[in-house]
């Protein structure tokens, strides 16, 4: 993702949960989430079916 | 500067106890009075809890004395990782935040089922903050240092725990394992670790991390003493969710089973890259001492680690949201800018590394019914220096803090029993993964313990301490 787009990305979900964010933080959060939503997409990009059921569903 | 004598395991020091040859008391002076001239060194432990200590080895005399039973461990020195709660002290879980907590009111379960079994509590170790670490490196407090060079990490998120047997200051430590944070400390420090299988200990009273992912376990310098220890805190508890129902399993009278009949294998492809040399030779030292050439290869384990960290990411982020809302200055900064991060991943992606993590869970199983255990690297290398931001693996500048764990968090992802056996290689022992199928500790220690009594797994006595 464009760095641009990550900072607006960024800023927005900041607002929405009212979590603080200093512009001296800032590199690293956008780093971290870089790696993170790099790792997402070999998640992401993994064929399942729609039946398939995440591992947190418990017995009732 | 050359060894110290040879100490005593839990099993010799619950034996001279409970004979009358020692008494509990002296053995906590001892221990206490070589945690006060080695800590210093090597800046294991938060908290020493003499007072107790000396009190709970004074009623385990006089039980003795009264010809009382007084349990396996008697006498038994251990300490804790501090996000463990121990009555009387804030909850720490090597935070800053967390010390303006009210002290707690009641021990963890795993500390009162120790202590049940004798063994006596002489204090609370250091830690990466709140267990989002595979260094051992800590803001607050220091780093735990490593006790074959004091100039090296001990691995976290267990540091304490790891430096504080691998340093022999107790025969035992208690630590959890999220992604690897007890088989990495024993890697780096030269020790036997065991991360049970998810929900067979219980977590109760003890600070979370990421609740789908945390396990807690013991480190030992021998495999008798990891299996006295885990026999000792065995057991279902209403108090934790996740914990088992299932009937106590006892391992340590099995531990000298043979084992030529079990189907032991080298984890291949994922796990046999990314590694320096040292890692290489301690898995291929392990899989020859075990007579196996077997190669198996566990499917999708890069995607199984991807998983891992979303999970640990996002379920870490919900657990700190409010604190990174009130009191952000307090964290670490490196752990406060990763957990920033965590809470911006979208929840649709959680919710497919969930589903996944339902997929390679069957996958894995489906392997284990021809194997019985799995060999597999427990970390890339030896300890790398403190501080130390990058090393090249595989011809690639990496960041070390992300890379420690990968090889011990597609095995946590699903909750696999894990031994992590002590390979002690020169200059730096490096640690190696017996890993069983679900509820199969006892598997895993066997195979552990035949690899101790053959020489091929010990954990080294440091020089100088």
């Amino acid at each position: 993702m464009p760095a641009d787009t990550l900072d607006d990305y960024i800023d927005g979900v900041a607002k929405a949960l009212a979590l603080p964010l200093e512009e001296a933080w800032r590199p690293a959060v956008r780093a971290n989430l870089d790696v993170s939503l790099r790792l997402a997409r070999l998640v992401d990009e993994f064929p399942l079916p729609d039946e398939a059921e995440p591992a947190s569903v418990f017995t009732a | 500067m050359s060894a110290a004598p040879t100490p005593l395991s839990a099993a010799e020091i619950a034996k001279a106890v409970i004979s009358g040859r020692m008494s509990a008391l002296e053995v906590t002076e001892a221990t206490l009075a070589r945690i006060d001239r080695y800590d210093e060194i090597l800046n294991a432990f938060t908290d020493v809890t003499a007072y107790r200590a000396r009190a709970k080895a004074r009623a385990i005399d006089a039980a003795i004395e009264a010809g009382k039973p007084v349990g396996p461990l008697a006498g038994v020195p251990f300490a804790v990782k501090n996000l463990f709660d121990v009555k009387g002290i804030a909850t720490r879980a090597g935070s800053k935040i967390n010390r303006d907590l009210r002290p707690a009111s009641r021990d963890a379960t795993l500390i009162e089922r120790m202590e049940a079994a004798g063994a006596v509590l002489v204090g609370a170790l250091n830690m990466g903050e709140y267990a989002y670490d595979f260094t051992g490196e800590n803001v607050h407090d220091g780093p735990s240092r490593n006790p074959h060079d004091p100039t090296r990490m001990t691995g976290g998120s267990s540091g304490g725990s790891g430096s504080a047997v691998g340093g022999a200051l107790v025969p035992i430590a208690l630590g959890s394992d999220t992604n690897g944070s007890i088989r990495v400390p024993s890697s780096f420090c030269g020790v036997f670790g065991l991360k049970p299988t998810y929900g067979r200990l219980s977590r109760a009273r003890s600070f979370p991390f990421v609740a789908s992912l945390d396990h807690l376990g013991p480190f030992a310098r021998s495999v008798r003493d990891l299996a006295l220890a885990y026999d000792a805190m065995q057991g279902s508890d209403a108090d934790d969710a996740a914990c088992t129902t299932r009937a106590v399993e006892p391992t340590a009278g099995l531990l000298a089973q043979n084992i030529g009949g079990l189907r032991i294998a080298v984890a291949g492809g994922y796990f046999q890259k990314n590694l320096f040399p040292e890692a290489i030779e301690a898995v291929a030292h392990v899989a020859k001492a075990l007579g196996t050439s077997r190669v198996v290869e566990i499917p999708e384990a890069a995607r199984a680690r991807a998983a891992a960290y979303i999970i640990t990411a996002t379920e870490g982020a919900s657990l700190h949201l409010d604190r990174l809302r009130k009191r952000p200055n307090d964290f670490d900064p490196v752990v406060r800018d990763r957990l920033i991060a965590g809470a911006m991943v979208p929840a649709v992606l959680v919710d497919r590394a969930q589903k996944f993590r339902r997929w390679y869970r069957a996958k894995v199983l489906e392997v284990f019914k021809s194997v019985d255990v799995l060999i597999a690297p427990a970390t890339p290398c030896v300890a790398p220096k403190l501080g130390q931001v990058n090393f090249v693996l595989d011809g690639a500048e990496t960041p070390v803090r992300a890379s420690i764990g990968l090889h011990t968090q597609p095995i946590s992802f699903i909750g696999l029993p894990v031994v992590a056996v002590p390979v002690p290689l020169q200059p730096m022992p490096i640690g190696v993964q017996l890993i069983a199928p679900p509820w199969r500790e006892d598997i895993a220690l066997r195979v552990a313990y035949a690899l101790e009594r053959m020489g091929a797994v010990t954990a080294p006595l440091p020089r100088g301490i």
